[in-house]
């Protein structure tokens, strides 16, 4: 079984997901507790509930928030990020304020931005997202603005660049590393609005489907939603990390090298 | 979802280089911000630039927080959101770290589990509030067990990243001697992991406040996250304002505290030391 | 103070070319540097005046903390002066001036990580406007001068220490500079490496009758390598004397480290940082640090 290196690699990955599977399969498979019903009665619950409308109807919208939310924040964080980084002064001026509203827990945003844009349309659950996506984008990328190599600063400036090519080809990716580190954040803070946005008002979305399974009492629906987001993150996960990895292959490799690994 | 994928890099010369030239001029520049951002609001409101029914002008949202923190009601509601936190953040350090030393430190183990915590950790954690209100209702448990969720993978995380970064010669020479393994944990393990767990803790603590919160907003569990949804809703905007300040300034002190926590214990530690000489 | 007008090839002797009507490539005239902290300054350089002929090569060593790489920023236009002025082809530096390059000692963080080695040597390029078919003929020749033409397409880091410095020295020809500043490059390379890289220098200098100053702290180096050493003083410096290598303008590892003249030179140029070190300024009056 361990012989040969793909079968063995192909081992450690499957052997425990299979084995939780079957233990969760096994451990529920005659059950009549109402909280967990067998896994066999969720799966098989599974495409009724979702590819029924719902997938086009609820699911969609939810991402496409997510994404326009996000891809705002992305923009003004990069942005923002680079010109305060570049700056002592507003760097220094802006820091506490930041600091505030990185530590600032992004769920309150929803009771203040349901003041200004109530809760039913799309508008205060994108801004939602994409304010509590800014801070972590913004912040790092100041850090990683600021803590660029100042030898190839000097390098730049020794070499005459212009001051687009020095933001393009030295200040963006030299920040870039903090810049994928605080998307990873922005993200993963990105699907907790996503759902918690949906809660408050609306009636439509994936998180509002999941509560509503939930306080309706149709248990297997929501645990239906409930591995439907869990495979929603796991495949944003992936993708980020897909598109990661070729941005900033020669940070890893570097790295890498570094450690001696 | 967890934040930090990439493990701590414990020596950063280039950022540390102009630290120490702003200490006090940085600070009062800080100060003239923070003021300018109060203003900013404060004028907003006063001038009806923005509709005052929704942002209220700063000195009313500030004289309502300073009423807020003479009654007792906000007292307990920031006792139990504290409370909730910490609970959830000890039990996810005891799991997170005890999981991740002996994951870590097993070949087997560790190569065993690889791939379930990597699809496992980006579950959303708010995925589970739909199961923990039919559990657990609004008891604070409903809370801890979200903070428990979500903080566990931040600290677990970078305790594997600690271990595996454990210098292979002390560990061989621990084995050479025939030390136990309990004593290889002690004296090889948790040393090289400490700056890690430390750093998963920082990371742990602010998750947790944001799940704590978000609990108490979403599922009405008792706490300052719950009082905001109550102030919200009955239409009293200038007391949830003085709530998310509150909430907000809550933030910052974890923050503050973690990195002071982070700071003083690996003050004296190995690889601070030589990152710095 | 001797100048030289001569092109390298047919440099004959020392002396023989001596004229005073040169235009120096680079006038460094009465710099001062002093840096300025919270409470706190510090006088870097007290007055430095020395002038470099057109296509010389000239190394500047003193003991450490002496203010070597202070003197080569402030040359470089990467820091301001608190007084005097540098002069280069004519025009005074303000900020970095056109024409001239400056190879680094950190080399592994002077190059950008994200790029492989053709678009490092290349970035410059671009900027001076060259066009594409310009630009890969110029990176080429750079990099088969530096005998890393099989490494265009790797990363610096994929590369060891003495390539990475291969590279920064090949980015550094290709851009075609009049002058070259070198800051202590070899300083963390190993001893062969650095005995190859040294030779390497020499005979870029003599091809491309390029304006070099090579800042370093190995006297071994600094004779091996210039016609010129300026001897720097420790801080606040001031120049201690500027020793003139009458060397065979052949140089190479063995013989020329083994002739007789070159042990003068050497120990001599060292009896100075030595005296520098305990505080010898010019004149023969010593100051307490």
């Amino acid at each position: 079984m361990t012989r040969h290196p793909v079968i063995r690699k192909a081992f450690f990955a499957l052997a425990l997901p299979l084995l939780l599977l079957t233990a969760w399969w096994v451990a529920t498979a005659n059950s009549t507790s109402f909280f967990w019903p067998p896994l066999s009665e969720i799966l098989a619950t599974f495409p009724e509930t979702w590819f029924n409308g719902r997938m086009v109807q609820d699911v969609l919208p939810s991402l496409a928030r997510l994404g326009v939310g996000f891809a705002l924040a992305f923009v003004v964080g990069i942005a923002g990020g680079t010109i305060i980084g570049l700056f002592p002064l507003l760097r220094a001026l802006t820091e506490p304020v930041m600091e505030f509203f990185r530590a600032l827990p992004p769920p309150v945003l929803v009771p203040v931005i349901a003041l200004f844009t109530g809760y039913t349309g799309s508008v205060g659950k994108v801004v939602t997202i994409a304010l509590g996506c800014l801070w972590p984008l913004l912040l790092n990328t100041v850090e990683g603005v600021r803590g660029l190599e100042p030898v190839l600063i000097d390098t730049a400036r020794s070499y005459r660049l212009s001051l687009w090519r020095r933001m393009l080809y030295v200040v963006l990716p030299g920040a870039s590393p903090r810049m994928a580190t605080g998307a990873r954040q922005a993200l993963s803070i990105g699907v907790i609005l996503m759902v918690i946005s949906e809660l408050f008002g609306a009636n439509r979305g994936l998180g509002a489907a999941i509560v509503q399974f939930q306080r309706s009492f149709a248990v297997p629906e929501m645990w239906t939603g409930i591995i439907l987001l869990g495979l929603i993150g796991v495949l944003l996960s992936v993708t980020f990390q897909f598109f990661e990895k070729r941005v900033l292959a020669w940070y890893v490799g570097q790295r890498d090298i570094e450690r001696g690994a | 979802m967890t934040a930090t994928a990439a493990p701590p890099r414990p020596s950063a010369p280039a950022a540390q280089r102009p630290r120490r030239r702003r200490s006090w001029s940085g600070g009062v520049i800080g100060a003239l911000g923070v003021l300018g951002a109060i203003t900013t609001a404060e004028l907003l409101s006063r001038l009806a630039i923005v509709n005052p029914d929704y942002l209220p002008p700063a000195t009313e949202i500030f004289a309502d927080l300073w009423r807020l923190l003479g009654e007792a009601d906000t007292w307990v509601a920031l006792r139990q959101t504290v409370t909730g936190w910490a609970i959830g953040l000890a039990i996810a350090m005891a799991i997170g770290v005890v999981a991740g030393v002996v994951i870590g430190s097993v070949p087997f183990l560790r190569a065993f589990t690889a791939s379930t915590i990597e699809f496992l950790r980006p579950i959303p954690s708010v995925a589970l509030i739909p199961l923990v209100v039919l559990l657990f209702g609004t008891r604070p448990l409903s809370a801890i067990t979200l903070v428990v969720y979500a903080a566990t993978w931040q600290v677990l995380v970078q305790v594997l990243y600690g271990v595996a970064d454990i210098d292979p010669v002390a560990r061989d020479t621990a084995r050479s001697y025939q030390f136990s393994a309990w004593r290889i944990a002690r004296t090889v393990i948790w040393p090289s992991a400490l700056p890690y767990v430390v750093t998963g803790f920082r990371l742990a603590a602010a998750v947790a406040l944001i799940l704590e919160i978000t609990a108490e907003l979403v599922i009405g569990v008792p706490g300052l996250g719950r009082s905001i949804g109550i102030a919200q809703s009955s239409g009293a905007v200038t007391e949830t304002y003085a709530l998310v300040i509150l909430v907000g300034l809550l933030g910052l002190a974890v923050n503050v505290a973690a990195r002071a926590v982070e700071k003083r214990v690996l003050h004296w530690h190995p690889s601070v030391r030589r990152s710095l000489g | 103070m001797p100048m030289k007008t001569a092109r390298l090839a047919d440099e004959a002797t020392e002396t023989a070319t001596l004229t005073a009507e040169t235009k120096a490539a680079l006038d460094v005239r009465s710099v001062q540097k002093t840096y300025e902290g919270q409470g706190r300054t510090v006088e870097a350089i007290r007055e430095l005046t020395f002038e470099v002929g057109p296509g010389q090569l000239v190394c500047i060593v003193g003991p450490s903390g002496a203010g070597k790489t202070t003197l080569l920023r402030c040359m470089a236009g990467l820091l301001e002066l608190s007084g005097g002025e540098v002069v280069l082809d004519g025009r005074p530096v303000t900020g970095p001036p056109d024409g001239m390059a400056v190879v680094f000692q950190e080399y592994g963080r002077s190059l950008f990580p994200w790029m492989t080695v053709r678009q490092n040597i290349e970035l410059p390029l671009k900027e001076k406007g060259l066009g594409k078919a310009a630009r890969r003929e110029a990176v080429d020749a750079a990099l088969a001068a530096v005998g890393l033409l099989e490494s265009a397409d790797a990363h610096p880091w994929q590369l060891s220490g003495g390539m990475q410095q291969r590279v920064a020295i090949a980015r550094a020809v290709a851009y075609e500079p009049s002058v070259l500043l070198m800051d202590e490059p070899f300083a963390a390379v190993d001893a062969q490496t650095r005995a190859e890289l040294e030779d390497l220098v020499r005979s870029l200098w003599k091809r491309l009758g390029v304006t070099v100053i090579f800042v370093t702290h190995d006297i071994d180096e600094a004779v091996y390598l210039g016609e010129r050493v300026l001897v720097l003083s420790n801080r606040p410096t001031v120049l201690l004397e500027d020793v003139a290598v009458d060397l065979p303008p052949e140089r190479d590892q063995l013989s020329t480290r083994s002739a007789p003249r070159f042990g003068e030179l050497r120990g001599h140029v060292y009896e100075l940082v030595q005296a520098a070190k305990l505080g010898q300024r010019p004149g023969g009056d010593v100051e307490e640090p």
